[in-house]
């Protein structure tokens, strides 16, 4: 067992994560991961702390996810979107950071379109941050979700052979998983269309490739994601249909993967475009096992930053 | 007892006798033991209670279903702590309802461990009694809690420390009494 103290304010991204950090925050979730099993699946500890989640951008699943967590550990959970907030009226980000900080939460919980918000924004209020998502940047809660999750279905990280396919580009949550996935020794393979693969990711340790026969080829893991076409400003390939052929994920190319290979995607599903139905229903499929994850993954996250380090609040 | 010393209360017999001496009173209490679950209170009281369910099995030939429970999660002090402490497991693989649950741990103090275990456990259904056993009382509560099946009082000032070694080989289980080293409380 680690033996170490948690002494982390704020988690803003895995890049400055040590292997004995992730470790311990996996290890703290595999107890949460017991609450959850109870009949009574609310535990005291977090009574009379305050988690904002502060949302500048569309989610279900991350922004429920926390508002479950927090409330699974009796924390007050409040949340602004910006649609119904003032930042609708104009509000800079400083501002509503400013006022929401001096409500005085304990946690806040960002997503922001902008890399690098959720870091601006821990400089300028005194309690806790999460980032829930900034921009193309980093997502690391999803990060240590879907760690966790491949340790549940694989018992191991180290040696296996992990394809992420699809929008590298845009994708925050490929950046976190060079982190978290990368320092556990995982074999990482990152495909897609040249316009969509920076060569620079190749910097990371991971291996790219435009081929998706390449990718899945004996891999233990094939993790998809969508095309974020929000985030895209010009055309990075012909159409979607021509996408789906070349790197949807279907029965005929799975089949190259390991025999007990299991699929992953953080959500939201383009089904049809980057996944089959069949694979996305399949018995392979561990999509569904991510999100119970991750409520588990954000819990002991709340959890070691509600600490007495900033019981001043 | 020199300065910053340690002192042997109970030597490996000692602690034996005292938790055959414990098993009987449960099974004596209750007679018998039908509807009896143990639970041990991570970490000290986990090897004890599987002590004690080994020998209620020797005894009347029945393994009596037992858990433990961590109850770092239930503490009062939760925010007063420098950091937050490292979460343990708690496992109880049986319904609690209607069960005669003993919980067991090693070292009685301020009884704020058992506040915390007995919040917990009712977190997991409604059983028909809670009682307590453990191997030291040391006095020195805060809360009006008490054991119903005590291995030995033992006075003891607020900044000693008790340590109980019931686990690895029963030759070399122990109880010992160090002096000064604030900090550890039950």
């Amino acid at each position: 067992m680690i033996r170490m103290d948690w002494r982390r304010k704020h988690v803003l991204g895995l890049a400055d994560f040590s292997t004995e950090e992730i470790e311990f925050v996996v290890d703290t979730a595999r107890s949460m991961e017991e609450v959850l099993t109870r009949d009574i699946k609310k535990v005291p500890a977090l009574r009379g702390k305050t988690v904002v989640n502060l949302f500048f951008e569309a989610s279900t699943r991350t922004r429920t996810s926390f508002e479950i967590a927090g409330k699974r550990l009796s924390a007050d959970v409040v949340n602004f979107t910006s649609t119904s907030s003032s930042v609708a009226k104009g509000e800079t980000l400083l501002d509503t950071a400013r006022n929401i900080d001096a409500m005085k939460p304990n946690i806040i919980v960002m997503r922001h379109p902008a890399s690098g918000a959720s870091h601006f924004l821990s400089r300028h209020v005194s309690c806790s941050v999460i980032n829930a998502g900034d921009g193309s940047n980093e997502h690391p809660t999803q990060g240590l979700l879907d760690l966790f999750s491949i340790l549940k279905a694989k018992g191991k990280i180290k040696g296996l052979k992990i394809s992420i396919i699809g929008d590298i580009l845009h994708s925050r949550v490929v950046r976190s998983n060079l982190h978290s996935l990368g320092r556990m020794g995982a074999d990482l393979w990152l495909c897609g269309p040249s316009t969509l693969l920076p060569r620079e990711m190749a910097r990371s340790g991971a291996n790219l490739t435009n081929d998706i026969r390449e990718a899945v080829r004996d891999a233990d893991v094939v993790m998809m994601l969508r095309i974020q076409l929000e985030r895209q400003k010009t055309a990075y390939f012909p159409s979607i249909r021509e996408y789906s052929r070349t790197y949807g994920l279907n029965r005929g190319i799975f089949s190259l993967a390991k025999k007990d290979a299991v699929i992953m995607h953080p959500g939201p599903i383009n089904r049809g475009v980057e996944l089959s139905d069949e694979l996305a229903d399949s018995a392979q499929s561990i999509i569904l096992n991510q999100v119970e994850t991750g409520v588990a993954i954000r819990m002991a996250l709340l959890y070691l930053l509600a600490g007495g380090h900033n019981a001043a609040h | 007892m020199k300065k910053s010393g340690r002192k042997l209360i109970m030597d490996a017999k000692g602690v034996d006798r005292v938790i055959s001496r414990i098993t009987h009173e449960i099974l004596e209490k209750n007679k018998g033991a039908e509807d009896i679950a143990l639970v041990g209170i991570c970490s000290g009281g986990v090897p004890l209670s599987r002590i004690i369910q080994k020998k209620i099995q020797s005894i009347e030939g029945v393994e009596v279903p037992a858990g433990y429970v961590d109850i770092t999660l239930y503490r009062d002090d939760l925010s007063r702590a420098g950091y937050q402490p490292r979460l343990k497991r708690t496992e109880i693989p049986f319904s609690i309802d209607n069960k005669k649950v003993v919980l067991v741990d090693d070292v009685l103090f301020t009884g704020r461990t058992i506040r915390a275990a007995m919040d917990a456990l009712i977190d997991f259904g409604r059983p028909m009694n809670i009682q307590l056993a453990v191997l030291i009382d040391r006095g020195h509560r805060e809360l009006p809690i008490r054991a119903d099946y005590v291995g030995r009082n033992v006075p003891t000032a607020r900044n000693e420390t008790i340590e109980a070694v019931v686990e690895g080989k029963p030759g070399e289980w122990k109880v010992m009494l160090k002096e000064s080293t604030p900090g550890k409380g039950e």
